[in-house]
């Protein structure tokens, strides 16, 4: 176990080294540059801003430099859209933001999804699994940008109970909008995978058995069902899991929240490497914790799986 | 000797989309304390669903109505609750597949102890020291370690045995057992069929045999009831049905059967297939592949009537059968 996770972290540092240098690359080969303002700047001006920001420099040895920072400082150099702020400084702001709302709204949609899934197979074709199943299609056809605006609508405009936007801190009335509207989508995904792979189980020849020696159908459904159930389920939640608290921009536009999502968008839009680049890192390192833990839990599930 | 189990009238029903299907057709049956019953018939003859209505397993979509009273308690009338105090402690099933049959999450030992949890109150320590006695008793090697196992670590005899073990852990008086042995190699189902002669024995359990290998049953069983298309056209001790049977049908399935001391170059199968629950033919069932079958037989459902001692048959033929006719 522990032979295992030390195993994949060290294969994680190539992983993570091969992403920067790929996205490094496609940066520098997409036409355009931070600086190609509108504005006409005088060639001069233009040399003077690459030198501070080292873009004078060989390409090669921009890369190292990159690297050599992030590796041994953990500095992931100055942002080239906002002169007084680190890429430090913008995913220190944007990223425990994006967390909270994305690990809130993970919650949410794992439980209620898990929830309604089992549900809706133990009671297959009864009046909770079409209402399951109702709620599970309604929540997955309104997408998250129709999903805010509405969620604004009611709470703000005609029930007055919760701010249509901004952070606060983090002060929980902020905060369970966006939730709401970040796990609907998500939240009818699983609902679905649970359902059906819960259904598979529960027509099998071991649940059969389960039934035949007499134990209360709570035992057969949790002791039971519901751990080979979860197969599938756990596959999904990895990169749900990665995808949310990464942020949406669609939710820090609509709900003005500040989170990173957003800030990643911006960055895209105006080349700011640096930026891309720290973002992209972080990403990229989530994910491969986020599947570590997947794998784990797989092995935990299935004891076919060693590790 | 004493009736553990009568069943009176047992059907079984299947609701398909727009129709009804009859799988098993007023079956009557009674076993007897610690005999061993084979139930014999091919697939699609209502032999597996007739047990897994007594047992409350039926798909959804089935239905099941008549009476099978344990002692005088009638399995078929009860709640899910109410008839969960009664399966795994004394009605106990085997299924065809253990390949499949145990749950790949949990080990061996938690499957076993929690039927004595749930059945005796005991303790999980208690269940556990009680469970692994049983898979000794079962002939596993080194039980107390091969219970720490998961069932992928075990093959498929191994399996079989612990789902014999699962069985028989509340002593039942009744066990079931669906085609234990078809999934198994041959070598090793011999054993498997002498472990079950000699802890049903041992236990006093009576032993339903769902089989369609006669073979099987010519070494274990002491009756055996012939199902075809849901009804059961003959009943009687094993030796009377072997030696001098009374239906076509039992006489073409004995037939098709390989006989070592027989130098037959090729099987006599019973010709035709066998026929569609949803059009069942008029009369007696078996009469479009029966050779004996005349007018009655296709006008009339033969009813089951006594064929001498102990023993009866659902058919109108009462003349000499001898084997060649009937193909």
């Amino acid at each position: 176990m522990i032979q295992f996770i030390l195993r994949r972290l060290a294969v994680a540092i190539p992983t993570l080294l091969v992403l920067i240098v790929v996205s490094f690359m496609l940066m520098k080969m997409a036409p355009g540059n931070p600086f190609a303002g509108e504005k006409n700047v005088p060639q001069a001006v233009l040399d003077n801003i690459f030198a501070r920001y080292g873009l004078d420099k060989p390409e090669w040895q921009q890369l190292l430099e990159y690297v050599y920072n992030v590796v041994f400082r953990f500095d992931f150099g100055p942002s080239f859209q906002y002169r007084d702020r680190t890429v430090n400084d913008i995913i220190a702001q944007g990223f425990p933001v994006t967390f909270t709302y994305g690990a809130w709204a993970f919650v949410l949609a794992a439980l209620i999804g898990v929830s309604l899934g089992i549900v809706a197979a133990v009671r297959q074709n009864s009046w909770a699994d079409y209402f399951a199943v109702g709620v599970t299609i309604g929540a997955q056809v309104v997408p998250n940008f129709v999903m805010a605006p509405l969620l604004v609508l009611v709470f703000t405009l005609w029930l007055r109970w919760l701010p249509g936007g901004g952070w606060n801190g983090g002060h929980w009335s902020n905060v369970i909008l966006p939730v709401i509207a970040l796990s609907t989508s998500y939240m009818a995904n699983i609902a679905r995978i649970t359902r059906s792979s819960m259904l598979e189980v529960l027509s099998s020849n071991y649940i059969r058995t389960a039934r035949a020696k007499g134990l209360p159908s709570r035992q057969v459904i949790f002791e039971h069902a519901l751990r080979p159930a979860l197969l599938p389920v756990v596959s999904y939640l990895g990169p749900v899991f990665v995808g949310m608290v990464t942020g949406s921009v669609v939710i820090d536009l609509y709900f003005s929240t500040g989170g990173i999502g957003q800030a990643f968008v911006n960055s895209a839009l105006n080349r700011d490497y640096s930026t891309i680049l720290g973002i992209t890192v972080l990403l990229g390192a989530l994910t491969i914790a986020a599947n570590l833990i997947v794998d784990i839990l797989y092995a935990w599930i299935d004891p076919k799986i060693q590790l | 000797m004493a009736q553990v189990l009568t069943v009176k009238d047992l059907s079984v029903r299947f609701a398909l989309h727009e129709s009804e299907v009859t799988a098993v057709d007023g079956l009557n049956f009674a076993l007897e304390a610690g005999e061993t019953l084979a139930v014999v018939g091919e697939s699609g003859s209502g032999k597996s669903q007739a047990f897994m209505a007594l047992m409350g397993l039926l798909a959804k979509n089935g239905s099941v109505s008549g009476q099978a009273l344990l002692g005088d308690v009638d399995l078929l009338n009860l709640s899910k609750t109410a008839l969960n105090e009664y399966r795994g402690r004394d009605v106990a099933m085997i299924f065809q597949d253990p390949m499949t049959s145990l749950n790949p999450a949990l080990r061996i030992k938690q499957q076993l102890a929690e039927v004595l949890v749930r059945h005796k109150g005991q303790d999980a320590k208690e269940a556990e020291r009680n469970s692994i006695a049983m898979l000794e008793r079962v002939g596993i090697p080194e039980p107390a370690k091969r219970a720490n196992a998961y069932p992928h670590q075990m093959s498929g005899g191994m399996r079989q045995r612990v789902m014999i073990a699962m069985a028989l852990l509340c002593q039942p008086k009744i066990l079931i057992a669906d085609e234990p042995t078809t999934a198994l190699d041959v070598t090793v189902q011999a054993q498997m069929l002498d472990l079950f002669k000699s802890l049903t024995d041992d236990f006093g359990t009576a032993l339903v045999l769902i089989t369609h290998d006669l073979g099987v049953v010519a070494g274990v069983a002491d009756r055996m009831m012939v199902m075809y298309g849901g009804r059961s056209v003959e009943k009687g001790t094993v030796d009377d049905l072997f030696y001098d049977p009374r239906h076509p049908y039992t006489l073409g399935l004995l037939h098709s059967t390989p006989h070592i001391a027989k130098r037959a170059a090729r099987l006599d199968p019973i010709q035709g297939l066998p026929p569609s629950l949803e059009h069942l033919p008029k009369g007696c069932s078996f009469n479009p592949r029966c050779a004996f079958a005349f007018d009655r037989c296709i006008a009339e459902r033969p009813p089951l009537t006594e064929a001498g001692p102990g023993r009866q048959k659902a058919c109108f033929y009462e003349g000499p059968m001898a084997y060649g006719k009937v193909a």
